[in-house]
């Protein structure tokens, strides 16, 4: 059993790690987990598509990373905390990845976070929600 | 709190003083603290009210002086890429040297292991049908120095020896909140028949409320959170029967690792005293807490 209960699928927003994303992403996570590696950062830095043939991961995968497209790795079973390692790589501030992600302006995420954060109402259940 | 230190057991047959749990503590592990304490910025104002909010712990553990602490953490893909992917870890080794985790490692003192205790704690749960894995080498990341930071400071050595515990937060299927719990009970009982005069100082560590993906990224939760806190004082056994689901749901996908609060406090008494408690919104993306308790029979000392 891979897909965690049912219970799970009424939560907007969400990605589940389970063992569908692990298989999905594998390969992507084990580049992004690469990074914990000084030698492979230089290398990566130094030739970023050449580094990346050394995993097998998708076309799209390996696009997605090469564009930072946070949303895009995320769907192709990237994991959250493997995906950190990238953007410290980068010196994008983690922040900047989240406000991406919800579709907000950098701004406009910083002000949600120091008001309190995202409030709880219609982010519950996909019944009450807008944000898929 | 000020000057209350926990009381040990004597065992008047063996005439000496046994291992034991004493007190435990719960702590947020938000990785950016970590980079704001070796940083030498904790006395911005952004950050001073979430250091002034540990400096109680600090002062507290400072006079507890445990000879041991178990720190019940999690990895983020840093000790651990996802090639193996173990339910609960334990680390039996010597030392233990913080992770690599994208910038090079933390800037903090190797973590001293005690071995001995750590392999008679492996023994008692495995045989108590906890399947541990035994971690002989593992680099210990933000989950595990971040809590030694908050509550220790910047020693040039760390002032105890830590007996990291590493549970699976981060990939489905995960450990429920009950299994949680019940290791917390084993780990006690695993501890009360160590044959040497220990103190051990039990921290879960993670949380509170937070999540960092997707479109539900910024959620904070200081309802939940607020009742988390409660109910761990008053009635664990009712978080240790929320669904993961729902601790989802309520705290986020990333903040649900909130259950392993669950294990330090199934390691205490049912009756405990709260001697510290400590909430705020936000530390970035995450909402940030900690929590003292010991068993409300123990004998307070005033130091
Ligand atoms: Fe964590």
């Amino acid at each position: 059993m891979t897909k965690p209960a049912d219970a799970f699928d009424d939560i907007p927003g969400t990605v589940l790690f389970d063992g569908e994303k692990l298989r999905q992403g594998y390969q992507l996570n084990k580049f992004l987990s690469s990074l914990v590696e000084a030698d492979n950062r230089k290398t990566f830095k130094s030739n970023q598509a050449e580094y990346l043939t050394k995993f097998t991961m998708s076309e799209q995968q390996r696009d997605a990373v090469l564009k930072r497209d946070w949303p895009g790795m995320l769907e192709l079973g990237g994991n959250i905390f493997c995906m950190t390692k990238l953007a410290i790589l980068d010196g994008t501030p983690f922040q900047q990845v989240n406000a991406i992600m919800s579709g907000m302006s950098m701004k406009e995420y910083e002000d949600m976070m120091n008001a309190g954060g995202r409030p709880m109402q219609g982010i519950r259940s996909k019944k009450e929600s807008n944000i898929g | 709190m000020q000057g209350v230190a926990p009381c040990r057991v004597f065992d008047q047959k063996r005439n000496r003083t046994l291992a034991e749990i004493v007190a435990g503590l719960c702590t947020s592990h938000v990785p950016l603290l970590g980079r704001v304490i070796d940083g030498g910025r904790t006395d911005e104002p952004y950050w001073q009210p979430i250091f002034k909010g540990y400096e109680p712990v600090k002062k507290w553990l400072a006079e507890v002086k445990p000879d041991v602490m178990i720190v019940i953490y999690n990895d983020h893909a840093n000790g651990f890429s996802f090639k193996y992917t173990p339910t609960f870890a334990i680390g039996c080794a010597d030392e233990f040297n913080p992770a690599d985790e994208g910038a090079g490692a933390r800037h903090v003192p190797v973590v001293p292991g005690h071995a001995r205790l750590a392999w008679h704690i492996t023994e008692s749960l495995v045989l108590d049908q906890f399947d541990m894995t035994i971690m002989n080498e593992m680099d210990v990341d933000h989950g595990l120095t971040v809590p030694l930071s908050l509550v220790c400071g910047q020693p040039e050595v760390w002032p105890c020896k830590v007996i990291p515990i590493c549970v699976n937060v981060i990939q489905y299927p995960q450990p429920t909140a009950a299994r949680c719990y019940a290791l917390g009970k084993a780990i006690r009982k695993a501890v009360k028949s160590f044959d040497e005069d220990l103190k051990v100082v039990i921290v879960g560590t993670g949380g509170m409320s937070h999540q960092i993906h997707g479109a539900r990224s910024g959620l904070i939760n200081q309802e939940f959170d607020n009742a988390f806190l409660d109910k761990l004082t008053t009635s664990p056994a009712e978080l240790a029967q929320i669904s993961h689901a729902e601790y989802v749901r309520e705290v986020g996908a990333e903040g649900a690792e909130i259950i392993m609060w669950l294990t330090m406090r199934g390691a205490l008494d049912d009756e405990v005293d709260v001697l510290h408690r400590f909430y705020h919104v936000p530390a970035m993306n995450t909402a940030v807490g900690n929590i003292v308790m010991q068993n409300a029979k123990s004998q307070k000392i005033t130091a």
